[in-house]
């Protein structure tokens, strides 16, 4: 979409069933790549929360026999102390050692893509063209027609479908800004060496093990945005939004008979 | 016999599901990929003192010390030598420092306590998640170290301590970054008081910016080592050899 103005001249205008230029290259890579590192981060945090399926706020927590500290979330005994099957944990087998293994090594990987993507989107005006909600676009009367569109399963069509809707964009923008800077910087405050190195990241989060709560916030929260995403492509037309995201080839839907003017928001 | 876009990229879809699910155990059994993610493990350790250079560990208020401080690992040591020491106070026992040195030293409790001490208040962080806060007094490693004289072909501190667990003996090592760092110190009191069994009466370790399995407990013995190969099973410690968990544990 990033590149429709430059690959795609716009005279004459794209409409409803033409093929589109709608992702460029690097937000295709970063999207698969940061698919990759997510799942492995996710399977191996899980085998991690495992070996200890307490969350706690504040600088210290733990289960010292008789004198628990307060967990807000107690999973220690669901599935005999195993919370998470090993269908999908990383290794299937319980090796706290072996997840580690996996999770500090694709950690790299995550992070290093996401900050490159960001910067890109950033420089590129990927960040402004497209993700960015303009004022008008947060009124709550546009946020509330865009859920009730939602509900009635009424997507954009034509050429308003090329550009992201106010749902669309809080949802990306929560996953590029929020969820996804907030589990790398909880995680690097989990790490003692980090914790000498940047002391303020401990302070700021209040605490070592709220930042393993928050870690594993992050986490559901990236997994929460996982199925609304994959509902919504489903919703969407999964052919032609895979497709786009792999070859950036996007078949604008056609405009609905009929269709009344509500839809060009 | 043309092969849709609509079936290639559905057997793309199920084929990438397939390999990621299956795919993941066959990859964490092979050595290659292993070595690969353990390549990882000495970017981080490069990363980390990069980042950390000498900076302290964060102190925290007796205000801050956990109600109740979890011991884990082993919390009772078996054999009856010890037991008798644990019985008289360790009164007639003293730590051995040998290996790559000068000059080895019997160093008795009565000297750990009367040396120049360090007091820390510290976050204990173990592996598997869990923090708990204690005060710890001792004399710094550094110290003994320097008394005892290192040789230049000393590179590692190794501990070797009385607990045994599953069949082996507790050890633990770290290089001589830590084990001249400032929280070093061989602990021999905890909140105020004398170890107890549990926590690793004598003397237990405190390196303050790793994990607490670095934290050995009952330190019978220090040896400086240029290498940690040849050692039990090479690794470095107990849970690096037992279990595979990474020397370097400032993560």
């Amino acid at each position: 979409m990033s590149e429709a103005e430059t690959e795609a001249p716009p005279p004459p205008q794209p409409k409803g069933g033409d093929l589109v230029r709608r992702h460029s290259l690097v937000t295709r890579l970063w999207h698969w790549t940061n698919l990759v590192a997510v799942t492995v981060m996710l399977m191996s945090g899980l085998m991690i929360f495992n070996a200890h399926p307490r969350l706690y706020w504040g600088q210290y927590g733990s289960n010292a026999p008789g004198h628990p500290d307060p967990a807000w979330l107690d999973l220690s005994h669901v599935n005999g102390g195993v919370p998470f099957p090993p269908w999908i944990t990383i290794p299937s087998h319980y090796s706290l050692a072996d997840a580690r293994l996996w999770h500090f090594a694709f950690a790299w990987i995550l992070g290093l893509v996401i900050a490159a993507y960001l910067l890109w989107s950033l420089i590129s005006g990927h960040l402004k063209r497209d993700l960015a909600p303009r004022p008008a676009e947060l009124a709550p009367a546009n946020i509330w027609h865009d859920i009730k569109n939602h509900a009635r399963l009424r997507f954009p069509t034509g050429l308003a479908a090329l550009r992201y809707h106010i749902l669309q964009k809080l949802a990306y923008g929560g996953v590029l800004f929020v969820l996804l800077p907030g589990a790398i910087l909880t995680g690097l405050t989990m790490s003692p060496g980090m914790n000498a190195a940047l002391p303020f990241l401990v302070d700021v989060l209040g605490g070592r093990q709220s930042a393993r709560s928050l870690h594993f916030l992050c986490a559901f929260g990236l997994v929460a945005f996982f199925f609304v995403h994959i509902a919504m492509v489903v919703l969407a037309g999964p052919i032609n939004e895979v497709r786009s995201m792999l070859t950036g080839w996007f078949r604008l839907p056609r405009e609905r008979p009929g269709k009344q003017e509500e839809d060009a928001a | 016999m043309i092969l849709s876009r609509r079936k290639l990229i559905g057997i793309g879809a199920a084929g990438a599901g397939g390999l990621l699910l299956g795919g993941c155990d066959r990859l964490n059994d092979s050595e290659t990929f292993r070595g690969v993610l353990g390549g990882a493990t000495g970017l981080n350790q490069r990363t980390q003192r990069l980042l950390m250079g000498n900076s302290l560990a964060k102190e925290f208020t007796e205000a801050d010390i956990s109600p109740a401080f979890k011991p884990n690992g082993s919390t009772s040591v078996g054999n009856p030598a010890y037991k008798a020491q644990l019985a008289g106070g360790f009164a007639d026992w003293a730590l051995r420092i040998d290996g790559l040195v000068k000059q080895p030293l019997l160093v008795p409790l009565s000297a750990l306590k009367t040396m120049p001490q360090r007091i820390q208040i510290t976050r204990h962080d173990c592996v598997e998640g869990w923090s708990a806060i204690g005060k710890w007094q001792g004399p710094q490693l550094g110290t003994l170290l320097a008394q005892a004289g290192l040789l230049p072909s000393a590179k590692y501190a190794v501990f070797h301590c009385a607990d045994v667990l599953e069949g082996a003996p507790y050890y633990e090592s770290i290089d001589l970054v830590d084990a001249f760092h400032p929280q070093t110190i061989l602990a021999w009191a905890m909140n105020g008081q004398p170890l107890s069994e549990p926590h690793g009466a004598p003397i237990r370790l405190r390196v303050e910016r790793q994990l607490g399995y670095k934290q050995a407990k009952y330190i019978m013995r220090i040896e400086l080592r240029d290498t940690l190969a040849g050692l039990y099973r090479g690794k470095g410690g107990f849970w690096e050899d037992s279990r595979g968990y990474q020397w370097y544990a400032g993560i």
